[in-house]
């Protein structure tokens, strides 16, 4: 187990940067989840992590030693990759014990070691089983074995969930984190879904084009998220973005309609604003703002309701059961406690 | 004449020609389908074949229609010491030109997968020498194992001066036998390194990743990856290689013609000679049909001992 400190990473492949001097403070055990949509260079910076990328600038240390110029394998790490990268040829038990055949292990000790990681991940009847005979879960589970026979300071994730289906993603979600809960290594897990980001992480990092938008626990994000960015890529459905000005105590839409300035902030100065508020914060109230009802949604749990408020698009996701029809006014109130304040031009949170 | 009202009418199904009926009929349509492919591997495989199975039991010559003599031509050859000077010269070109061929050919793609700059333009350099037809290239060779013009010996001799003589590359048995030996091997690993380089290709880079961080030597990686992931495809590109090279005909007849005495032919060089040029059809019929065994031996090895692989099948039992 290992702490890991990247500080002020950049890559560049060829003349184009990718990452433009990225920082996080990894503490011993923590399990951190990279997230940010495609292309951001969260698995690129996992990738250096690994030491598969190399370093442009910056320094990467895994447990208080700068690692820069330490080959990937004595870096004392192990990954997981997206299509897991198991070898087609060799056993379950051969996949597992790769790492010390090439070591040169006795088969004693792979036996043990191997036997310990199938025990965990219950793999114990499919040791003699090659890859492909293997459902995506079980193939999941051999790659995480084959991390944990490596008995590694850091464990690498780089989207471990993507390949499988809905129900399974879930369940292998729950898998890993208790997995981390009993192993206790340092974690750094990349993914684009913030769903899995929200339920595993002790920290999230968003990035965004190569820069971290925001970084820490994942109730901080979703409470005050730092900016637009940020606000828009945690949670679901996404919290509703809605132009104004901000003048008298209220953000005035272009038609006239008066949003409530939240409550908890300082007085906001006056001028163009961005108004935030997410779907779950809306209320159903007969003395609310007037929306247009254009889509229903019933998922069971709650109701999400497409409408139109001022012209522009609001969701609404309401615990009753809504049986409005597309064309009847909704009248929904924010909840002033809960709703965010933005810079328009910068997107920082005011 | 009556109008029929228009809840009675219904849309007149279409009805087919006779061909399009004729094509829907099925015992028609397989044979139509099959007709051209059974009717060309039967004019120009089949029958060749067959051919030359007949007249190796004959005793026919050119221009003379034979008589059905059993297994006399073959009795005849087991006795013959030109005969099996051809078996072992084809068998012994086979072997080491496909050593050389692999080898070397294996080496290129390697090399080739890696990034390397002028990738592409590397790739048709080396794709050139099987472009060329080969008794082009032949004549090439010919050219450079000349006793007298050669450029090896123009170099070794005149310009670096390490020898006193020219090469003697063709003149006796082994010179010549390696010297044709070389240059298949040079007109084969084409065919090699761009079919493994294919098949290197298939070979997923995040195995090598997950290899490189499980604390792999590059050799480790080669034998425990890239080898073992590749012997599919070896074994099939091999079986391909050692039927070519077995019944290599143009490279030897071009540069040697069987000579110095004899010494570098190979069963169809010789099966030339004896048929064609010495009017022996049925004894050239015995020589190339005594291939057989050898390439169905040789494919059969291939196909068991390499090709299937229990890790390539999908289900589930074992």
């Amino acid at each position: 187990m290992a702490t890991v400190e990247i500080r002020n990473v950049r890559k560049a492949f060829g003349p184009v940067e990718v990452l433009h001097g990225v920082s996080v403070d990894i503490a011993d055990g923590e399990f951190v989840v990279l997230v940010g949509p495609s292309g951001c260079g969260k698995s690129t910076l996992l990738r250096m992590l690994a030491g598969l990328e190399n370093i442009t600038a910056g320094e990467i240390a895994i447990g208080g030693k700068v690692v820069n110029a330490v080959p990937p394998k004595d870096r004392d790490i192990a990954m997981v990759f997206q299509n897991y990268a198991l070898y087609p040829h060799m056993t379950v038990f051969d996949n597992m014990a790769f790492s010390l055949t090439l070591a040169k292990a006795p088969r004693s000790v792979m036996e043990q070691e191997v036997g310990r990681a199938a025990k965990i991940l219950g793999l114990e009847q499919l040791l003699h089983r090659f890859p492909r005979q293997l459902s995506g879960g079980q193939r999941q589970r051999v790659a995480m074995g084959r991390a944990i026979v490596r008995n590694p300071q850091v464990f690498l994730f780089d989207e471990p969930l993507s390949n499988l289906d809905a129900k399974l993603r879930v369940q292998m979600r729950a898998e890993i984190k208790e997995l981390h809960q009993r192993l206790k290594v340092t974690t750094v897990y990349v993914t684009h879904d913030q769903i899995e980001a929200m339920t595993m992480a002790d920290k999230i990092v968003v990035m965004n084009n190569g820069h971290i938008e925001q970084a820490g626990r994942p109730l901080d994000l979703y409470d005050k998220p730092a900016n637009l960015f940020v606000a828009g890529f945690i949670g679901s459905p996404a919290m509703n973005m809605v132009k104004g000005i901000v003048t008298g105590g209220r953000l005035r839409m272009d038609d006239g309609t008066e949003w409530p300035l939240p409550v908890n902030g300082s007085k906001p100065k006056e001028g163009p604003a961005i108004y935030g508020v997410r779907p779950e914060h809306l209320q159903l109230d007969s003395g609310g703002i007037p929306a247009t009802v254009q889509v229903v949604e019933p998922t069971g749990s709650e109701t999400q309701v497409l409408m139109r408020i001022g012209g522009q698009p609001v969701i609404g996701a309401f615990r009753e059961r809504v049986s409005a029809k597309p064309g009847e006014i909704l009248p929904v109130r924010p909840d002033t406690a809960l709703v965010h304040l933005f810079d328009q031009q910068s997107g920082m949170r005011l | 004449m009556t109008v029929a009202t228009m809840t009675d009418w219904t849309r007149a199904r279409p009805q087919p020609g006779w061909l399009a009926r004729l094509f829907d009929y099925k015992p028609f349509l397989v044979v139509a389908c099959l007709f051209p492919a059974i009717g060309l591997l039967t004019v120009f495989l089949t029958y060749p074949l067959g051919l030359g199975l007949w007249l190796s039991f004959t005793d026919t010559k050119i221009g003379r229609t034979g008589q059905w003599v059993g297994w006399d031509n073959f009795e005849y050859l087991m006795e013959d010491p030109q005969f099996w000077s051809a078996v072992f010269y084809s068998v012994f070109y086979t072997a080491v030109a496909t050593f050389g061929k692999f080898a070397l050919g294996l080496w290129l793609a390697l090399l080739l997968n890696n990034h390397v700059p002028f990738k592409s333009l590397l790739r048709a350099i080396i794709l050139l020498p099987w472009i060329v037809p080969t008794v082009l290239s032949a004549l090439a060779f010919w050219w450079l194992y000349d006793p007298q013009f050669s450029i090896f010996s123009y170099l070794a001799v005149d310009v670096l001066g390490i020898r006193e003589k020219p090469f003697d590359f063709l003149s006796t048995t082994w010179p010549a036998r390696w010297s044709l030996i070389a240059a298949n091997i040079w007109r084969g690993i084409p065919f090699v390194a761009i079919s493994l380089l294919a098949g290197l290709q298939t070979i997923s880079p995040s195995l090598y990743e997950a290899a490189l961080l499980d604390g792999s030597t590059a050799w480790q990686r080669f034998r425990y990856i890239t080898f073992p992931l590749l012997l599919p495809i070896l074994a099939i590109v091999m079986t391909f290689s050692i039927i070519f090279t077995f019944t290599d005909f143009q490279l030897v007849y071009a540069i040697t013609r069987g000579g110095p005495i004899n010494s570098t032919h190979l069963m169809a060089t010789l099966a030339f000679q004896r048929g064609i040029a010495g009017g022996e059809l049925g004894e050239g019929a015995a020589i190339a049909v005594s291939m057989i065994p050898f390439l169905v031996v040789a494919t059969l090895f291939s196909y068991f001992a390499l090709a299937r692989r229990k890790w390539q099948q999908g289900e589930a039992n074992d």
